[in-house]
């Protein structure tokens, strides 16, 4: 009855290429950015902010880094952790080495090297696909990790390996305090998520597609394959480096291979494939549920069942809860959170008389 | 039904807290965090020490009711000994209790680098007891981290002092061939200055061969050190990497009595699975194993007779990890009430704590009053000197058990505090931090 486009007519070109063609979408995204902008900040406690939003929007920079690259382009990674690793350190050095740059020209420079080093990996691409690509990405998993740890000059030298990031400094004001924080990382996932959609509507974005759906008949009607792989490739890596560069300097504080290991690229590839492949959506709804999920399952248990348990027992129950849900998701609906929500919609729309 | 009901019920008055939060009732008692890990790769050292650890508390709790009145109470929250659950733990629990968290024990150096400039800017002190960031024995540059008994490198300094005393003198040591395998964590990494300095000291070759974490495929590592043929093997192992290292060692035929572990990979969880092949390893030992200790005994007696111990499989009660964990129960306990002498005899916050943590002062009469006699050496904590100690014993496993072989090696001091200067004032130079004037400090 709310939702319902009746009257709403678009008369010009400009209306009809919105993002959001339907009033009642542009209103609800408004809030939902004046809340995450104005009300989150201002009510939410450090630890929300810091442990909870945070990693949240950072790994789901990430997600929509992979969700460029798997989603809408088809091709299947599993190095994001090492594009982060290498967003991550790149950001680093450029802190240490060449003064008086800024943070945001930082954050730019690290997401571009990283993009090279995507293109790089992004080659085998061109002769081998699907499965076997996922496993040739894999190499930059490795090499990056090995990279790191065996060339001290990238630690500066540093005896573990482990590195603190430089404080943040944005023109002269501190991010220090975690509503700072929060709204820096926060600004960057909004102008990138912002990117993304509008990528994925340009020429580039539905060469991608094509490309994803059947890259014979993309090549027949004249898409360039070589281009349009490793753009994608690129611009993933980019979304990847950035989120590295964020996950260092905003979350942990400090930078370290170890953060970026296999796993991280699984947790990513498991948010996308959650969230749903090839939407935007897809990568924060994700990320929030591969990140908080386990979290709120141990805050339910721990009201539930105390601690006369077994100490141990919980921790485990918890990884055996998740694992379950997951399947359960996976089979109520395999193309992922962001599809439940269009569904929504879609009832939505014909509530209160489904026909 | 009942459970489930009251968890919603506590649910429900916990989002009504929140949505008033209302100032918390001021109850007598100090709040220790227990950030543990009891799943994962490292899960049977964090099982046993943060079991000890659990258990020392409820000691007092139970024995004296508590530290001079005030009861002590923890929360766990699971970090599976990874950076990113770890500052998760960190901020779930640094508010909790009436004064927030008094003492932080990670029990990982990788989390522990990520907490070291988010815990000094809340003023909440880090017990990094013999692990962590080595520099940070200097507490001029980082005065909330406190790696007490000893660091990464005067440990290795005291492994390469008992391998000198094998050979018969550490001139003996020129030309020998020393390998380090290290797990591929901060942890593992940590020694490697310190190693090749003492390398171009005595002029022994050193090897750094890692093992890429968590260290259960070690196969091409060992083929390396057996082509290398070195006289010693150091192993820096933590978790599923030490059996691995050893059953390694056995496969390729090297003797078992020339690898040393340190204190992280010399316990009963590392060698039992390796079986019979593991005779004859050696270890440092931060602190005994056994019931030997009187401390130990009383756990056994108070907590484990009421029913209360932590630990599920009680055989654990007296091994190498578990009197650990009671021993990191010790120092932080004994911070408290180093703080409590000051502050007064109530909950106090973790900038107190601190200030109790830099005046520990243990001698062999306080050992004794405490149960611990021959737990740990003598130790004397200051402003400059966070470290205070850096001896270790060394123990072989027979068989069946540890075995103490040496008595305390003292660390080559000489040569480790220079650089821990020398590191901290470079953390200083890159974090705009002004080290402290210690004699400025009450």
């Amino acid at each position: 009855m709310i939702y319902r486009e009746a009257g709403q007519f678009r008369t010009t070109y400009v209306a009809d290429q919105r993002i959001f063609p339907i009033t009642q979408d542009r209103v609800a995204m408004a809030m939902l950015l004046i809340v995450a902008f104005v009300v989150v900040p201002a009510a939410a406690s450090n630890y929300v902010l810091t442990a909870l939003l945070l990693p949240m929007l950072v790994l789901a920079i990430a997600a929509l880094g992979l969700n460029i690259l798997t989603g809408y382009a088809g091709q299947f990674s599993l190095g994001t952790a090492a594009f982060m690793s290498v967003g991550a350190f790149a950001a680093y050095n450029f802190q240490l080495r060449v003064p008086g740059i800024p943070l945001l020209v930082t954050f730019v420079l690290a997401g571009l090297v990283a993009a090279g080093v995507g293109l790089v990996f992004g080659l085998p691409s061109l002769r081998i696909k699907g499965f076997y690509l996922a496993v040739a990405t894999l190499a930059a998993q490795f090499f990056v990790d090995w990279l790191f740890t065996k060339v001290a000059w990238f630690s500066n030298d540093s005896p573990s390996g482990t590195i603190t990031a430089q404080p943040m400094v944005i023109a002269g004001l501190p991010i220090d305090s975690p509503a700072r924080r929060y709204l820096l990382v926060l600004s960057i996932a909004a102008v990138l998520a912002l990117a993304a959609k509008n990528l994925s509507r340009t020429a580039t974005g539905r060469a991608w597609m094509a490309v994803r759906d059947m890259d014979v008949a993309a090549e027949v009607i004249g898409i360039p394959i070589l281009r349009t792989k490793l753009v994608a490739f690129g611009i993933s890596s980019f979304y990847c480096g950035v989120s590295g560069a964020l996950w260092a300097f905003a979350y942990l504080g400090t930078v370290e291979p170890q953060a970026f290991d296999l796993q991280r690229s699984f947790q990513i590839l498991f948010m996308v494939i959650i969230g749903g492949l090839g939407t935007v959506m897809g990568a924060f709804l994700g990320s929030a549920f591969m990140l908080l999920f386990p979290l709120f399952l141990n805050w339910v248990l721990h009201l539930i069942v105390r601690t006369e348990l077994r100490p141990g027992l919980l921790s485990q129950l918890e990884l055996v809860f998740f694992g379950a849900l997951i399947i359960v998701f996976l089979v109520v609906e395999p193309r992922g959170l962001a599809r439940l929500w269009q569904i929504t919609k879609e009832k939505l729309r014909l509530w209160p008389f489904p026909h | 039904m009942r459970t489930r009901t009251r968890g919603w019920s506590e649910a429900a008055a916990l989002l009504v807290a929140l949505g008033l939060s209302a100032p918390a009732v001021a109850q007598n008692e100090q709040f220790i965090p227990m950030p543990s890990y009891r799943q994962g790769p490292y899960a049977a050292g964090g099982t046993s020490i943060y079991g000890g650890f659990i258990d020392y508390l409820n000691l007092l709790n139970m024995r004296d009711g508590g530290l001079n009145g005030v009861k002590l109470t923890y929360e766990e929250c699971e970090t599976e000994y990874k950076p990113d659950r770890g500052v998760e733990c960190y901020e779930r629990l640094k508010g909790k209790g009436p004064t927030g968290a008094s003492v932080f024990n990670f029990l990982s150096t990788g989390i522990t680098y990520a907490v070291i400039g988010k815990a000094t800017q809340d003023k909440i002190p880090l017990l990094t007891m013999a692990y962590g960031r080595t520099d940070a024995s200097d507490g001029r540059v980082f005065p909330y981290v406190f790696p007490m008994l000893t660091n990464y490198w005067s440990l290795n300094t005291d492994i390469v002092r008992f391998i000198g005393q094998r050979e018969g003198g550490m001139d003996k040591l020129k030309g020998k061939k020393i390998v380090h395998l290290y797990l591929g964590v901060a942890y593992g990494k940590e020694p490697n200055p310190i190693f090749l300095k003492q390398a171009e000291k005595y002029g022994f070759e050193a090897k750094l061969v890692e093992v890429p974490a968590p260290g259960t495929e070690q196969q091409a590592q060992w083929l390396e050190i057996r082509q290398y043929k070195p006289d010693w093997v150091i192993l820096t192992g933590f978790g599923v990497m030490t059996p691995a290292a050893l059953k390694g060692a056995a496969r390729v035929g090297y003797p078992m009595d020339h690898i040393v572990g340190n204190f992280w990979s010399g316990s009963e969880e590392d060698t039992e699975p390796v079986g019979d092949a593991a005779k004859g390893y050696i270890s440092a030992a931060l602190n005994p194993p056994g019931k030997d200790i009187k401390v130990i005994q009383e756990i056994e007696r108070v907590v484990y007779g009421a029913g209360k111990g932590n630990m599920v499989n009680k055989a654990r009660i007296g091994s190498v990890f578990y009197n650990r964990g009671v021993l990191t129960g010790i120092m932080t306990v004994e911070g408290i009430r180093v703080a409590q002498g000051k502050f007064g005899k109530k909950p106090l916050t973790g900038e107190q704590v601190r200030w109790g943590l830099e005046h520990i002062k243990i001698d062999d009469a306080r050992l004794a009053q405490l149960g611990a006699a021959g737990f740990i050496q003598p130790m004397t904590v200051t402003c400059a000197d966070h470290e205070a100690g850096g001896a270790v014993k060394f123990q072989q496993w027979d068989g069946t058990k540890w075995k103490l072989i040496t008595d305390w090696i003292q660390a080559d001091k000489a040569l480790v505090r220079p650089m821990v200067e020398e590191s901290a004032t470079k953390y200083a130079k890159e974090n705009n931090i002004t080290p402290r004037d210690c004699s400025k400090e009450g």
